[in-house]
């Protein structure tokens, strides 16, 4: 197998009818961000799942540092992190407790432990909390305490499943700040994302998934360079207004789009299309009713790549529970 | 690759020493919970000492045991026995809570012992049962409950009812597992607990039930053991057969529930 911190070829896994994973492949370069995007169900979860050893594959190979995850799992578990979708901390510990739990846990020299939860804890911004139960912090402070668990014993690979679900802006920057800094330390980090701007801030490489499958694997401003790097939406009164609107546009601007009364278009020099978008729209007489402007979203990617909108496909993401029951229900 | 496991402060270590540390470490864990949580160990106990108040004087007068003894003399290691049969209710909600959580998930991901986490849970289980019996022993006293074989007879008593209880969470922690959700798991746990509990000689002699259900009620675990425990503390012409009997279904039940509950573990996701 090639050199990659991880390495993962045709990694297939069902759950009685549900495919999860239809044959992946992807490979993390060592010191390096990689992005699983792509939208609930997709099957990221299950990806990571099985390269934390939580799950085992039904078909492929994956590997994380040389050591596969199938026949030598102890050996994995052994040099890996993982904070899943759900802040997995104990809510009647506190956080020093907690970060002490997974020290004893991951094996670490027992003097080591304690000095490692408290530089943690300062890292993270929990230092005052740090001596209080679980169950009295706020959502984003579990969360920065469920990833800082995943970081005790230093593990060389990181998984972090949809690491910024619910944290507000602020500690998601900081979140991302931190994922930054331990990468320059020398640590492999595969996250798994809904935000195409979450991997194109952070990833090197992105794996965009879909119904089990990778349907892209590039740099992220490859992805974007194809989209266009800003869509603008013009709403209009009704269809047939936006219909002709559309017509007078797509003459001169390559990818413009109807949908309803909404017309989309994408373009790499974001404020120069506005600028001769309106003056044409003006000049013909059109005037809009709504106009936005964004970055492309996972749906605008998966549009472009699959021309359709991204949908949730009932696959992995629910909570463990449910997703058990599911599959109970349909072996 | 220079990004291993040598160059941090992770230990390689044997695994019988692995599995009873990282047991440890979560017994330690779960038993932080009864000092954060002391509602717990509160409620576990309010209820079996309802039992008794409600039996031992408001049932009571209408339950005629055999032989000479008082009826709270035959209603108290009764109790004992059931106080560790509700409490295993915990194991299971416990786990179920955990599996919910995500955390198993976590665990598994860990290098720890795959034994470690159903290890831990069941001492747990044990420690606080060592309390609530030895609290339970107190009320007895407090209601005319007297031993008639000594301490030693008390301390092999309760070593009995501690082991059957210790075999009883296996089977508890199998259904949190199997369930993986704590208000089905308290849900599934009724059905399962009620005809030990009150078709058994916990509270009425068997003689006393009607013939069908006779069979089921002496031979089943939960009397068996409550018969065991009354002869270690009250003296009995066959008290070795009785234990014996109740240390096969102890030994019975772990043999099949321990392999079973690691087995859900090792699946639990």
């Amino acid at each position: 197998m090639a050199d990659g911190a991880i390495e993962v070829e045709g990694l297939k896994k069902r759950f009685g009818d549900v495919v999860a994973l239809d044959g992946i492949d992807f490979s993390v370069p060592p010191r390096s961000i990689f992005g699983l995007l792509g939208p609930n169900g997709a099957g990221k979860t299950t990806a990571v799942r099985i390269l934390a050893t939580v799950l085992e594959p039904d078909g492929g190979r994956a590997t994380v540092l040389g050591h596969d995850v199938a026949t030598d799992p102890d050996a994995v578990r052994r040099r890996i992190g993982l904070a899943g979708q759900f802040a997995a901390v104990d809510a009647n510990l506190t956080g020093r407790e907690n970060l002490r739990l997974i020290g004893l846990l991951t094996q670490m020299e027992t003097s080591a432990i304690l000095p490692r939860a408290g530089e943690l804890l300062d890292r993270f911004d929990l230092s005052d909390a740090a001596d209080r139960p679980v169950r009295t912090y706020s959502g984003g402070m579990r969360r920065r305490l469920d990833v800082a668990a995943a970081l005790v014993p230093r593990p060389p690979v990181l998984f972090l499943d949809e690491p910024t679900t619910g944290l507000d802006l602020p500690s998601r920057n900081g979140l991302w700040d931190m994922i930054n800094e331990l990468v320059s330390e020398g640590t492999t980090v595969l996250l798994t994302t809904q935000y195409l701007e979450e991997a194109d801030r952070l990833a090197q490489r992105v794996a965009v998934i879909d119904h089990g499958q990778v349907i892209a694997n590039d740099a992220p401003s490859v992805l974007k360079a194809q989209l266009g790097s800003t869509v603008a939406e013009l709403g209009f009164e009704d269809e047939p207004i936006a219909e002709q609107a559309r017509a007078l546009l797509a003459g001169r601007h390559p990818g413009v789009e109807r949908e309803g009364s909404t017309v989309k278009l994408a373009s790499n020099e974001g404020p120069r299309l506005l600028i001769d978008i309106l003056r044409e729209l003006d000049g013909a007489s059109f005037s809009p009713t709504t106009l936005a402007v964004h970055e492309p979203s996972l749906d605008d990617v998966f549009l472009a790549l699959t021309g359709r909108h991204a949908e949730e496909s009932g696959g992995d993401e629910q909570p463990a529970a449910e997703g058990r029951r599911r599959r109970r229900g349909a072996a | 690759m220079s990004l291993d496991v040598t160059t941090r402060v992770v230990r390689v270590r044997p695994a019988p020493v692995r599995a009873i540390r990282d047991a440890k470490a979560v017994t330690w864990r779960y038993l932080i919970h009864y000092r954060r949580v002391p509602q717990l160990l509160i409620f576990s106990t309010i209820q079996p000492v309802i039992f008794v108040l409600m039996f031992r004087y408001v049932f009571g007068g209408a339950i005629d045991p055999p032989g000479p003894t008082s009826y709270v003399e035959f209603l108290m290691p009764g109790i004992f026995v059931q106080t560790v049969v509700f409490g295993a209710i915990a194991t299971s909600i416990g786990l179920a809570t955990d599996m919910k959580s995500g955390l198993l998930e976590r665990f598994r991901s860990l290098p720890m012992a795959r034994s470690a986490v159903l290890a831990g849970r069941t001492m747990a289980d044990l420690s606080r049962n060592v309390f609530v019996v030895l609290l339970m022993v107190a009320v007895g006293f407090a209601v005319g409950f007297r031993v008639h074989t000594g301490l030693w007879g008390l301390i092999a008593g309760l070593v009995l009812l501690l082991f059957f209880g210790y075999a009883l969470s296996w089977i508890f922690a199998t259904i949190g597992l199997w369930v993986g959700d704590p208000e089905t798991a308290q849900a599934a746990a009724f059905p399962l607990i009620a005809p030990l509990v009150f078709a058994s000689s916990l509270f009425v002699p068997i003689e006393q039930m009607p013939s069908w259900m006779q069979p089921w009620a002496e031979h089943q675990p939960v009397s068996v053991t409550a018969t065991a425990v009354r002869d270690l503390m009250l003296g009995g012409p066959d008290t070795a057969y009785h234990v014996a009997q109740s240390l096969a279904w102890c030994v019975a039940i772990l043999l099949v529930f321990v392999p079973l509950a690691v087995r859900r573990y090792r699946r639990a996701v």
